[in-house]
C-alpha cells in the first residue's frame, strides 16, 4: 500500500483550505523557478524517465505527447489546453484537484508549458462544475498576483497566459479535438487527424492538450525526481493514480494509490468492501463507463494498471471503478450505458450517430427479453459496425461495454429470452 | 415558414419571452472582460461563457433574441450561435421554471438509487422529468453524468451540487429550497468530499498536524 509520504494530493478530500498559502504549506510552488531554469529538455526528459502516462483515460505517453511540439519558436502563440471537461461516467477525480488542489493544477501547467515552449493555457473546465471553476478561476487570479504565472512566471523569465473556460454540457467536448473545436467557439464535433494537435490545434497553432490529473503530478515528479515516480507500480504503468470508487460498495470514495494496486485490495482498504461482502460481487467496470466490465473471477486477482487490464480484456481508462453487486440488472445497467452514449453522440459520424441509437434500442428490448436468440450476435455485428469506423473514440466507447456484456453475461442474456417466450407461452 | 421559436410559451415564473435582449450594463462589462480572454479575431471562444451570462440574466433560459444579441456582439452568423445554443445540453430554448434541478441518472448514480431521487422530485413538485411546475418556479430534468460518482446518487440545482442522496434526504433538500431556504450543497450525508464514510483510510498524517 502507497504510504502517505508518497502521495502527491495530500489536500484530496479539502480538509485544508485550496488558496495559495495553504498550496505553499503543502509544498506547492516550491522552488518552481529553478525547474523552468533548468530547461524544457531537462523537464520533458524526466517525464520521460518517469514512465507518466496520461491520467484521462488512453494512457499515452506524456513525454512523448510533448516532444511532438516544434522544437523552436516562430514567434506566435503555442498552446497548452487543459482537459478538464471531466464526464466520463465513474470518474469524479478531476473535480478534486479542481476544487481541492488548483495550485498544483497551476504550478503543472507552468512546468508543462515551459516544457513546451507554452505561450498561452486555456483551461477547459466543464460547464456543470460551477463551483470548481469558481475555485479555479480565484487560484488563478492569486497565482498572478504572486507572479507566479503571466509574464516572468516564478522570475524565471518564462511567460505564460492562463484563461479558465467554461463548457456547456457536451461529454463529447472531453475529446481532445472536440475541446479545441468547442473552445473555438464551435459545436464540440471532434476533427478527422492528422492533422495532430500539436501541428494544427487551437486556432491552427501547436497545441497539446492533456488531462488535469496529467498536469497536476508533474511538479511532484520534477521536484522528487523520475526515479521516486518510476520506482512505484511497475514498469510501463508507473507512479500513483487517483482512483474513484462508486457504486455497490460499503464507502464510496476518491483515493490515491500505487499504480498496479490489485481491485480487490483497492476496494477493500478504501471503500469498505463489497456491499454483502467480497462474494456478494458480480462485476466491475474498472475504468469508466467506456472499458468493458469484468466479472467477479477477474476481479478476484487483476491489478489495476493499463497493461494488466488490457491483458484482463478490459482497461485502466480513467480509473473510475463502477462496482456492481449481485442484486444488479446487469443488463440494465448497461443499457443506461447505452442510452448515455446515444445522447452524447455528436452525430458527426453515421455508424456512432446511428449505431448507438441502435445499440440503445436493442439493449433495451435484451432488458426485458424481449428478443430472439440470434439478436444477440446481431447486437455483437452492430458493435463491429460502430468500433473503428468513426473520427473519435466515442464510437468504440459505446460499443465496448455491449461487448464486455456479451462476452461474459450472454447466459443472462439468453435466460432473459428464454424466459419471455416461456411466460408467453404460459 | 421557419418553426416558431420558441415552440412553448412562459407560464407564471418563468422569464418571459422578448422580442430584444441585451446585455444589462454589469453583465455588458462582464462580457466585455470575458471577450478579452481570447486573441483578437477569436472573439468566437466567447460564445459558451456568453450564453451562460444570457441565460443567468434571462431568468433559466435563452429566447431567440438572446442567441442574436450573443452572436451580433461576438460577429458571428447567427446561424452559428443557434447551432452551438442547440448543441450543448446546459442551454435550455424553451421557457422553463427559474430554479433547475438535474437529477444525474447514469450507471454510477442509478446503481446507488437516483430513481429514488425523481420519486422525491415527483412527491416534492409534482412533475415528471423534462417538466415544469405549473407555477414556473421549477425544472426538473435527468441529466447525464454529473462527475461526482464517488457522492451518488447526485443532483444539481442551480449552480451547486447536492450528493450522497437517497429519497428522505432528496425531499429534504427540495422542500427547503421550496420554501426559499438555501439548503447546504455538498454530500448530504455530513461526510467530507468524497472522504470514505467511515472516516479516512489515507493521509493519516496530516491528523498530526503534517
Amino acid at each position: 500500500m502507497l504510504q502517505d509520504r508518497d502521495r502527491i494530493f495530500t489536500n484530496l478530500y479539502g480538509e485544508q483550505p485550496w488558496q495559495l498559502e495553504a498550496a505553499r504549506r503543502r509544498g506547492d510552488w516550491d522552488g518552481t523557478r529553478e525547474l523552468i531554469l533548468k530547461g524544457r529538455e531537462w523537464i520533458v526528459q524526466q517525464i520521460k524517465d518517469s514512465g507518466l502516462r496520461g491520467r484521462g483515460g488512453a494512457g499515452f505517453p506524456t513525454s512523448l505527447k510533448w516532444s511532438f511540439m516544434p522544437k523552436t519558436s516562430d514567434g506566435g502563440p503555442v498552446y497548452l489546453v487543459v482537459n478538464a471537461d471531466e464526464s466520463e461516467p465513474g470518474t469524479c477525480k478531476d473535480r478534486e484537484i479542481l476544487r481541492h488542489e488548483p495550485h498544483k493544477l497551476l504550478e503543472g501547467v507552468v512546468l508543462a508549458g515551459a516544457a513546451m515552449g507554452c505561450t498561452h493555457c486555456y483551461i477547459y473546465v466543464r460547464g456543470e462544475f460551477v463551483r470548481e471553476a469558481q475555485v479555479l478561476e480565484a487560484a488563478v487570479q492569486e497565482a498572478y498576483e504572486a507572479g507566479l504565472i503571466g509574464r516572468n512566471a516564478c522570475g524565471s523569465g518564462y511567460d505564460i497566459e492562463v484563461v479558465v473556460h467554461r463548457g456547456a454540457g457536451a461529454y463529447i467536448c472531453g475529446e481532445e479535438t472536440g475541446l479545441l473545436e468547442s473552445l473555438e467557439g464551435k459545436k464540440g464535433q471532434p476533427r478527422l487527424k492528422p492533422p495532430f494537435p500539436a501541428q494544427v490545434g487551437l486556432y491552427g497553432r501547436p497545441t497539446t492538450v492533456n488531462n488535469v490529473e496529467t498536469i497536476a503530478v508533474v511538479p511532484t515528479i520534477l521536484r522528487r525526481g523520475a526515479d521516486w515516480f518510476a520506482g512505484l507500480g511497475r514498469p510501463n504503468n508507473t507512479g500513483t493514480k487517483i482512483f474513484c470508487i462508486s457504486g455497490h460498495v460499503n464507502q464510496p470514495c476518491t483515493v490515491e494509490e500505487e499504480m498496479g494496486i490489485p481491485l480487490r485490495e483497492l476496494i477493500e482498504k478504501h471503500a469498505g468492501g463489497v456491499r454483502g461482502g467480497w462474494d456478494n460481487l458480480l462485476a466491475v467496470i474498472p475504468g469508466g463507463s467506456s472499458v468493458p466490465l469484468i466479472p467477479k473471477s477477474v476481479c478476484d486477482t487483476v491489478r489495476m494498471d493499463f497493461d494488466a487490464l488490457r491483458e484482463a480484456g478490459s482497461g485502466l481508462g480513467t480509473a473510475g471503478v463502477i462496482v456492481m453487486d449481485r442484486s444488479t440488472d446487469i443488463v440494465k445497467a448497461i443499457a443506461r450505458l447505452s442510452r448515455f452514449y446515444m445522447h452524447e453522440s455528436c452525430g458527426q459520424c453515421t455508424p456512432c450517430r446511428e449505431g448507438t441509437g441502435w445499440l440503445w434500442r436493442m439493449m433495451e428490448r435484451l432488458v426485458r427479453g424481449e428478443a430472439e436468440i440470434e439478436e444477440i450476435d446481431q447486437l455483437w455485428d452492430v458493435t463491429k459496425q460502430i468500433e473503428g469506423h468513426t473520427i473519435c473514440a466515442l464510437g468504440d466507447a459505446a460499443a465496448w461495454p455491449v461487448q464486455g456484456l456479451i462476452r461474459h453475461f450472454r447466459d443472462e442474456l439468453e435466460r432473459r429470452i428464454r424466459e419471455r417466450k416461456r411466460r408467453q407461452a404460459a | 415558414m421557419s418553426p416558431r421559436f420558441p415552440r412553448r410559451k412562459p407560464v407564471g415564473a418563468m422569464a418571459p419571452d422578448v422580442d430584444h435582449f441585451s446585455f444589462t450594463p454589469e453583465n455588458m462589462a462582464k462580457a466585455q472582460e470575458i471577450i478579452a480572454r481570447y486573441p483578437e479575431g477569436r472573439q468566437a471562444s466567447a460564445v459558451l461563457p456568453l450564453l451562460h451570462l444570457a441565460q443567468a440574466q434571462h431568468g433559466g433560459w435563452l429566447p431567440k433574441a438572446a442567441l442574436d444579441h450573443v452572436a451580433d456582439l461576438l460577429g458571428m452568423p447567427r446561424i452559428q450561435v443557434y447551432e452551438v445554443g442547440t448543441f450543448y445540453d446546459m442551454f435550455n430554448l424553451e421557457p422553463v421554471g427559474r430554479i433547475q434541478v438535474r437529477v444525474c441518472t447514469t450507471t454510477p448514480c442509478w446503481l446507488c438509487g437516483s430513481d429514488e431521487v425523481l420519486r422525491a422530485c415527483r412527491d416534492v413538485l409534482g412533475v415528471e422529468p423534462g417538466e415544469s411546475t405549473p407555477d414556473g418556479r421549477f425544472f426538473v430534468r435527468e441529466f447525464e453524468c454529473l462527475g461526482a460518482c464517488a457522492n451518488a446518487p447526485v443532483m444539481w440545482i442551480d449552480d451547486d451540487y447536492y450528493e450522497d442522496l437517497d429519497y428522505e434526504r432528496a425531499k429534504r433538500v427540495l422542500e427547503a429550497i421550496a420554501r426559499g431556504d438555501k439548503p447546504r450543497p455538498g454530500p448530504q450525508s455530513g461526510r467530507r468530499g468524497s472522504m470514505p464514510a467511515g472516516g479516512k483510510t489515507t493521509l493519516l498524517f496530516a491528523e498530526e498536524g503534517e
